[in-house]
């Protein structure tokens, strides 16, 4: 392999942004006929690094060379003009053209769509998508998107294939096709990199893995002379006990009530269909599912965001009493006098104000209280000098606006805040995604300890490790239904799995 | 392609935060640099020396009391349109209909006068024009700002439609009202009375106005930074979601902020009517709504900074007024030299938010 | 009875500088750019013109052919760099659009303005305003059958060929944007500039060519008001609120230029349909009627985002500025 000469030699990588420094000093060599695994955390660089081979980003120093050439990568254009196609994590379509249009986007030449819609169509059968190319995006799901992205690179002949996290959003069977078509497109010796953080897909699909960690590079080596626990230590730095804490629940009892909710999204598609389920006090229920299966809406009907269809939520006080939730938006439910704390999922777009600073932040909750006609700054800037100092937060000061914060220290403001109004129902939505893991240690321990204070707690993740450790009980939802309750002591990862994907699990197919 | 001397000569990148005397500072450099360029051109045009041409703009504003009260009622007016346009703007929406929500007070406050000035004390039309300026204003604005929050109509477009709906409405009244008949305009309303007609402090005729604006600015600033609504609309104009996520009624927020806007600017007809003018016309607001638009936005949208900001649009427009005059030039010289004004200041912008790097000497400028 | 005959063609010339206007404006807002400087470069068009065909007049010896092609070049040049200047300030400066084209419109109205009158100075006339009448017959020559095709040739052939040109810009601008790889091209840039620009797509020279391209046609709506419309006569503020008229009709078409044809034509009847209905003696309902066109606008633009349908909505990313590097 030593031999051969890199498809792409990067070397000496620099990028900041602001403060930032993203990509510091990298080397990376991408060889054909082969698939390379671009391992790391959330925030490690990789998506940075390889925007900047793809020509979204110039770089502020360094070199690269594609098949031994020195090139300057300026725009998208030169990229593909070196072979170079990128399939973004955020797909990079235009909603309302369709699947042909946005295909042919940016090629030269006469626009026959006939002809392009011909050409789709042979390169769907080659590999077995389905794509209408006469669709418009914006009446597509998420993994048709996803094929005509794929689609719109096979169709400019890219023989050098970045993908940045494919499969976040498919199933395991559509994950499964995919891998085959890649491995497919390896035997065609093309160049393949595909960015992720999941360990069983480097295991299962990458001939070689180069790992990223704060921006710098680590490492690289073929997969087969390496292992998982190898990779994460590159990854992380040091050895870390994947053992989380999970202290028996202390007298649970019922505290959110959820019968037969059914709810809609504005195009009509049924989100969630006849869900039902208890949260108890002093217990975590994790929610399981793959990204899409109704998570989002579940949390949202709770919390008061959500028109919902049909069906009862119910919370029942330290007294008994029940209390319907259903109809009331997050003001009235906060008025009835029930402490509800939401971690969402989208951070910055909707847990905090990104150009507002930690105390303006820390208001968001608290800015209604009192009756003077002016907003008391003082509680929320102490507010915000606590969570710093207890949470460990790493900011220049309470006066930073929190888009400048890395995602760990936005995710602890945010935490901080919700747990102090002393909540008796916690909602988080993927509350670890993107954090290192320490920080993920310090949001594990939180939610602990919000779970001893006698809280409910509803965690939504996507890493099943994660929720068999620290779930007292999981929920698995299937295409918005409830697929099963299972306990999360001595639950099964694979049964779990099987769940997420097939209603019911049924296991011994 | 492949040859390294086609390195991009710069990019661009974003910039950290700039502290705020630096941002002030790059702000204050391209005013002088708009000035000298100002100053160049209006030479090249009259063959006077710069200097000389300073010292006319300098004359138009200052140069006798009476041009300071006008320099002062007029700063008043436009500051007060601008302060009606910046609570929608924190909101980012953007109320670029501010002339005929002005427009619109003037015409209430104008019925009010003409209407009732016969029947009720002066005392009580006077009431009544208050109220009827500020509800008209609100109204106008609210139409849109309803379609705004029900349907997410585009308020940018609706609002300027909805001025020329306003001047139109605005010309049919004038000829209803034309007094003397024939004539088309209003004239002079109450001219023996004096009915709705606001009182003068001493002999001071525009002090009233400026006092009531100050009395705005200042309430204004309070009420963006202080009040439990500034920080609703705030967070509203960062961020639809996290509004709603904290139990913020979204469409409520824009319609009672649009509507704060709009009563403001019906102040500003109100006072432009009742006040100064003592009479209505289509052009009576004399394009400040759109101009509030460029002072808001230059000021960041802050009430203080407004103050300033509002100073040299005016200043530079008497002034280059001075300079038309007294060189016999056509008055829209002034509108040409506010428009390269504006363009070095809108230029400037940009290197407060964004910094070049040049390659080669891998020097740093901004 | 309507006189349909009389108003029909006064209400094309009404609508041509409308169409000139709003294709220019849609074929700018199609690249994400919301010009309000539209008004301003409508006026510098027509000085332009104006003072080319001023000096040119003034030099003696007029023919036809030149007589021409100087105002149109000098119209052309006038409004390409005004939209070079607001290109540079919101494309490459990344300015806030709004603002910019506020501040471009008072720029070019006082511009307009400013050379009007210092020209009706230099002609010594004694009326506020320049006649360029041989430039205008030049403009206005219509063909030579008009008169004898009856209904038929006062309707549709008997205008001057900027109108004809106009009609063909809006159909070429609808088909380029439609039919064509410039057009997709353009299309995506004004909805999603980051999709575009991972496309390969050039988004500034896309805004640059599709601006300064929109905002020559509108350059030239100015041109046709005072040569063709005003039978050259320039006068101070004559060309009024056309300007934001043009906008108006943008909206009105849900940007569809080829609409914009037959929509301008009826935006210029609603403009002038006070002419022709019979108030009695009430000039104060004629104010009402001018509202017209603008509470139509007001109606489809609400209409169109209550059906909420996907293809009649504004370009998504119509006033924002796009910086590549943006996180």
């Amino acid at each position: 392999m030593d031999n051969k000469t890199p498809a792409v030699k990067m070397r000496n990588i620099t990028k900041t942004f602001g403060p930032v420094v993203a990509n510091d000093k990298v080397w990376l060599d991408i060889y054909r006929g082969e698939i390379l695994a671009l391992l790391g955390e959330n925030g490690s660089g990789k998506t940075t690094l390889m925007n900047m081979l793809s020509g979204i980003y110039f770089p502020d120093e360094g070199e690269i060379s594609i098949d031994g050439k020195d090139v300057v990568i300026r725009s998208p254009k030169d990229a593909f003009d070196l072979g170079i196609g990128m399939i973004h994590q955020h797909f990079k379509l235009v909603d309302v053209l369709t699947a042909a249009e946005n295909v042919v986007l940016g090629l030269p030449g006469k626009l026959d769509l006939k002809a392009a819609a011909k050409k789709i169509r042979e390169i769907c059968d080659a590999y077995g998508f389905e794509v209408d190319p006469e669709q418009k995006i914006y009446d597509m799901s998420v993994s048709q998107k996803q094929t005509v992205e794929i689609v719109k690179v096979l169709y400019r002949g890219a023989d050098i294939l970045i993908l940045d996290e494919p499969t976040a959003v498919l199933t395991p069977q559509e994950t499964d096709k995919l891998f085959a078509v890649l491995r497919n497109m390896r035997d065609d010796n093309k160049a393949i990199v595909i960015i992720t953080h999941k360990m069983h897909e480097v295991e299962a699909l990458s001939d070689r893995v180069a790992v990223l960690r704060h921006g710098q590079f680590i490492g690289d080596m073929p997969t087969k002379t390496t292992n998982a626990q190898e990779m994460t230590n590159m990854m992380v730095g040091h050895a870390v006990t994947l053992n989380i804490d999970r202290p028996e629940p202390v007298d649970p009892k019922p505290r959110i009530v959820v019968k037969g909710l059914t709810v809609r999204s504005i195009d009509g598609i049924l989100k969630l269909d006849d869900v039902s389920f208890t949260a108890n006090s002093g217990e975590i229920l994790g929610i399981a599912g793959i990204s899409g299966c109704g998570q989002k809406e579940l949390l949202e009907s709770i919390a008061g965001l959500q028109p919902v269809e049909k069906g009862s939520i119910e919370y029942i006080g330290d007294d008994g009493s029940a209390e319907q939730l259903i109809g009331k938006d997050p003001l009235a439910i906060q008025r009835m006098g029930v402490s509800l704390s939401f971690v969402p999922e989208d951070r910055l777009g909707m847990g905090l104000v990104a150009n507002m600073d930690l105390g303006d932040n820390m208001m968001l909750r608290s800015f209604r209280s009192g009756r003077s006609v002016f907003t008391d700054r003082k509680t929320p800037r102490q507010l915000a000098l606590d969570v710093v100092e207890e949470l460990d937060v790493v900011t220049p000061g309470i006066t930073t606006p929190v888009r400048r914060l890395s995602g760990g220290n936005v995710q602890k403001v945010l935490v901080g805040r919700e747990i102090a109004s002393a909540p008796t129902v916690l909602l988080t939505a993927y509350a670890v995604r993107g954090l290192d893991i320490n920080s993920s240690y310090t949001i594990y321990d939180l939610i602990n300890k919000q779970k001893k204070n006698g809280v409910a707690v509803i965690y939504v993740g996507e890493d099943l490790d994660v929720l068999l450790e620290l779930a007292d009980r999981i929920l698995v939802l299937c295409g918005g239904k409830v697929s099963g309750i299972v306990p999360g002591r001595g639950a099964k990862k694979r049964d779990v799995g099987m769940m997420m994907t097939k209603l019911g699990g049924n296991a011994h197919e | 392609m492949n040859n390294k001397t086609r390195t991009p000569l710069f990019h661009v990148s974003k910039r950290g935060l700039l502290p705020w005397y630096k941002a002030w500072a790059i702000r204050a450099a391209a005013l002088l640099l708009a000035l000298v360029a100002c100053g160049v051109i209006t030479s090249l045009v009259t063959g006077q020396n710069p200097i000389q041409v300073y010292a006319a703009i300098i004359n138009g504003s200052f140069g006798s009391p009476r041009k300071i009260w006008v320099l002062l009622q007029n700063i008043a007016m436009l500051l007060c349109v601008s302060l009606a346009v910046t609570p929608a703007f924190r909101m980012r929406c953007w109320n670029l209909g501010a002339e005929g929500q002005a427009l619109i007070g003037g015409l209430a406050a104008a019925a009010c006068m003409i209407l009732l000035g016969k029947t009720l004390p002066n005392w009580a039309v006077i009431a009544c024009m208050c109220v009827a300026s500020l509800a008209a204003g609100a109204l106008w604005a609210a139409i849109p700002a309803v379609f705004k929050a029900r349907w997410n109509t585009n308020e940018t477009l609706f609002t300027l439609m909805m001025n020329y709906v306003a001047t139109q409405l605005v010309a049919y009244y004038c000829v209803v009202w034309e007094s003397p008949k024939g004539s088309g305009t209003i004239g002079v309303i109450n001219p023996s009375t004096e009915i709705g007609w606001f009182p003068q402090i001493g002999s001071y005729k525009y002090l009233l106005n400026i006092l009531i604006v100050a009395i705005v600015c200042v309430a204004m600033y309070i009420y963006l930074n202080y009040s439990k609504h500034g920080y609703e609309i705030a967070v509203v104009g960062e961020s639809e979601r996290t509004a709603r996520y904290v139990g913020i009624k979204v469409d409520r927020v824009i319609i009672r902020t649009m509507l704060l806007s709009g009563a403001v600017c019906g102040l500003a007809g109100l006072l432009l009517v009742g006040s100064t003018n003592h009479t209505l016309t289509t052009t009576i607001v004399d394009g400040r709504g759109f101009t509030a638009v460029m002072v808001s936005w230059l000021a960041k949208f802050n009430p203080i900074w407004m103050i300033l900001t509002s100073f040299l649009i005016v200043f530079l427009g008497r002034g280059s007024g001075e300079i038309a005059t007294k060189f016999g030039l056509n008055r829209s010289f002034g509108d040409i030299l506010t428009g390269l004004i504006l363009f070095f200041i809108i230029g400037s912008e940009f290197f407060i938010n964004y910094q070049i790097h040049f390659r080669k000497s891998g020097g740093k400028e901004g | 009875m309507f006189d349909f005959i009389s108003f029909i063609p006064r209400a094309v010339v009404q609508g041509i500088p409308l169409l000139l206007g709003s294709t220019g404006e849609t074929l700018t807002e199609k690249s994400g750019n919301l010009n309000l400087g539209i008004p301003g470069i409508m006026y510098v068009g027509a000085i332009s013109g104006v003072i080319g065909s001023f000096f040119y007049e003034q030099s003696g010896n007029f023919r036809p052919l030149p007589g021409i092609l100087i105002p149109l070049g000098c119209c052309l040049l006038g409004s390409l760099l005004m939209g070079l200047l607001y290109c540079f300030l919101t494309v490459t400066l990344r300015a806030n659009q709004n603002v910019t084209g506020l501040a471009l419109t008072t720029f070019g109205v006082g511009f307009g303005n400013f050379f009007g009158g210092s020209l009706i100075k230099l002609s010594g006339s004694s009326l506020p305003s320049i006649i360029l009448s041989a430039t205008s017959n030049a403009f206005r020559t219509s063909l030579p059958a008009a008169e004898k095709a009856g209904v038929f040739g006062r309707l549709v052939l008997s205008y001057g060929f900027l109108a004809y040109v106009a009609v063909i810009i809006a159909l070429t601008v609808a088909w380029v944007l439609n039919r064509t790889r410039v057009g997709l091209h353009l299309r995506a840039v004004g909805e999603n500039p980051n999709t575009a620009d991972a496309a390969g797509i050039n988004v500034s020279k896309y805004k640059y060519i599709a601006t300064c391209t929109g905002s020559m046609i509108a350059g030239l709506g100015g041109l046709y008001y005072v040569m063709d419309y005003a039978s050259g006569v320039w006068a101070n503020d004559a060309f009024g609120d056309r300007g934001w008229l043009a906008i108006a009709l943008v909206i009105f078409t849900v940007w569809r230029p080829n609409v914009g044809v037959l929509a301008s034509f009826l935006f210029g009847g609603l403009y002038i349909l006070h002419m022709y209905i019979p108030s009695g003696m009430n000039l104060a309902v004629k104010e009402l009627y001018k509202m017209l066109p603008y509470v139509v606008t007001i109606i489809v633009l609400v209409l169109s985002s209550l059906r909420n349908k996907r293809e009649n909505q504004p370009p998504a990313s119509l006033g924002l500025a796009y910086f590549r590097e943006e996180r």
